[in-house]
């Protein structure tokens, strides 16, 4: 008995061994059964959805095909959620890279042992941490009786924040009802994505690049526009895919900080909330994935995905 | 570890200037002030407002919600999800990574791609996809509608993890194992298993808090269930008792963070040879 089941798995254990398409098959089977039943399944249920329709005297959804959503899609109102969102996702996009790449930088040719250890840590924290648990920090930070108004008042300073909320279409009643607010909520909360690849881009640059570069006369700041930035540039696209493309589907950041104007997110959620009408829904979120989906082929061009 | 190429040990040649390391420190300070100061938040006196700075410190709000059962009962309901979800997304995450370690084959490209789209993809596609999904298939929501959503955007952070401690292993340690006599069964119990394991748990940890913190998701796979982070959301929105949400948000802090440096130090050593 035991001697027929050790030779039952010496037998496997040798069609495994020898079939290496078999050992595939059987290693991928599980997680594509998932990935294709769960995921591509809802994907395609969410396509079927955007053509169908909301009866408007019964609530009830149509199960027919037709593109009345798509047409709704180009109704001003949704064109300008639309463009609202791209515009605070390439504006997102540019602080983030903006700030997170001295700190990328640094941590690729500047830091090390332990101090490299502890930034790495600094920027990971954030970036797994809560997302509900810092966007309430903000809540706390930018209230009008909050930390931020509390420094600029003891500075003297409180004319300055004055000012900025008085600027049209930025500016509103105080910082957390503000798309100032909003846009800064943003950038705090993708930071982390983007300082992480751009990074990996800049560790991957070898030292002799620019020891050659600076050999052959170059000056530092040269050296960083025509060597370093250059080839960091795949690490940028691949940082801003995630800030991107986060942006452009968030609906709980500007529906805690900011004012009443929509993004597309919100547009998505009060959709199928609180209106019941997934169809619309599922149509309109189709449009984040096609801007993502060009998004991301401008990236494929500058290499994103070598750097992911 | 012989085939890694030789780490260039990075001359300074552009010097860090005093511009650079004050845009690190307050790039650094941007990303730490907001969580420091929930810390101080939970200490606060008052509880009417956000007021900064808190006019006297107490620990009685921890007290006060430590007594709350709707708390208690947010946290066991995003624990037990937590623990499901890693408990699938390392199983399927673990698969996945042996699959596409290593051999080449015809769409390898579009696997890997397929397992990060639902984290790269926004949350409120992935959920009102699986939301429609649930819908079009009359499947009333439940723990197990929040489970699958959060297992599948799980298995991504388990694979990668896996796959690039598979591709340090180096393959002749199996050869070897085989050779001396060991079946495919075995070999991959003796050997390859235990250099996994530290992988596989900073894998699993980092899923667990990933899954632990989800809102996005949950919010379209959730019916009635309040997980914790719907807890919080619920407080954001409409805020009733800020002592206790602002003790809450303190807990699920440190929640967090333990799993998150626990998973970076078990893996540091992958850090450096793979292409994440």
């Amino acid at each position: 008995m035991t001697t027929d089941r050790a030779s039952v798995i010496e037998q496997l254990s040798t069609l495994l061994y020898t079939r290496k398409g078999l050992l595939l098959a059987v290693l991928l089977a599980p997680p594509l059964l998932w990935f294709g039943i769960v995921y591509l399944g809802s994907l395609l249920a969410l396509l079927a959805n955007s053509f169908f329709r909301l009866d408007d005297f019964t609530g009830q959804i149509v199960r027919e095909f037709g593109f009345s959503n798509f047409l709704e899609i180009f109704s001003p109102t949704n064109l300008d959620v639309a463009l609202r969102s791209t515009l605070m996702a390439i504006a997102v996009t540019a602080a983030c890279t903006a700030i997170g790449f001295p700190v990328a930088y640094y941590m690729a040719r500047h830091a090390r042992g332990t101090q490299k250890a502890l930034l790495f840590v600094a920027i990971m924290l954030p970036l797994w941490s809560s997302y509900v648990v810092r966007l309430y920090a903000w809540k706390l930070l930018l209230a009008k009786e909050g930390a931020i108004s509390w420094t600029l008042q003891t500075m003297n300073a409180q004319w300055l924040l004055d000012g900025l909320l008085s600027l049209p279409v930025i500016g509103g009643s105080s910082l957390s009802f503000s798309p100032m607010g909003t846009f800064v909520v943003f950038v705090y909360m993708w930071l982390p994505f983007m300082i992480l690849p751009i990074q990996a881009a800049i560790e991957r640059i070898p030292g002799s690049y620019l020891e050659a570069s600076s050999d052959l006369g170059a000056s530092p700041s040269q050296s960083f526009w025509q060597v370093v930035w250059p080839l960091a540039i795949p690490g940028v696209a691949a940082g801003s895919i995630f800030t991107f493309s986060l942006t452009l589907g968030d609906y709980i950041i500007p529906q805690v900080i900011g004012n009443s104007t929509l993004y597309i997110g919100q547009v998505v959620f009060r959709q199928q909330g609180v209106a019941g009408n997934l169809p619309f829904a599922a149509a309109f979120s189709l449009v984040p994935i096609l801007i993502i989906a060009v998004y991301l082929y401008l990236a494929k061009r500058k290499g994103a995905f070598d750097a992911l | 570890m012989r085939f890694k190429p030789l780490r260039t040990s990075s001359n300074p040649t552009l010097g860090a200037g005093r511009g650079l390391k004050l845009s690190v420190w307050a790039g650094v300070l941007f990303l730490h002030l907001p969580l420091a100061l929930i810390i101080l938040y939970a200490f606060s006196s008052e509880d009417k407002s956000y007021v900064f700075p808190p006019p006297g410190l107490t620990t009685q709000w921890f007290a006060v919600a430590m007594e709350r059962r709707d708390v208690w009962d947010a946290m066991g309901l995003s624990f037990q999800i937590a623990l499901w979800a890693t408990a699938i997304a390392l199983v399927l995450g673990t698969l996945a990574a042996g699959a596409l370690a290593r051999t080449p084959f015809f769409g390898r490209e579009a696997i890997n791609l397929l397992l990060i789209l639902p984290i790269a993809m926004p949350g409120v596609i992935t959920g009102i996809s699986l939301r429609s999904a649930y819908h079009a298939m009359d499947i009333p929501f439940s723990f197990w509608t929040i489970v699958i959503g959060h297992a599948t955007f799980c298995v991504v952070v388990v694979y990668n993890n896996a796959v690039a401690r598979l591709r340090r292993i180096s393959p002749s340690l199996v050869e070897a194992s085989m050779d001396l006599g060991a079946n495919w069964f075995q070999t991959f119990r003796y050997i390859l298993l235990p250099q996994l394991g530290t992988a596989l748990l900073a894998g699993g940890l980092l899923a667990f808090a990933l899954s632990f913190d989800e809102v996005i998701v949950t919010t379209f796979t959730a019916g009635q269930q309040t997980t914790l982070p719907i807890w919080m959301l619920q407080e954001l929105i409409r805020p009733r008792q800020r002592p206790v949400t602002n003790v809450v948000a303190v807990v699920m802090i440190a929640l967090t963070f333990i799993p998150i440096v626990a998973a970076y130090w078990l893996t540091r050593a992958d850090e450096d040879s793979n292409n994440r």
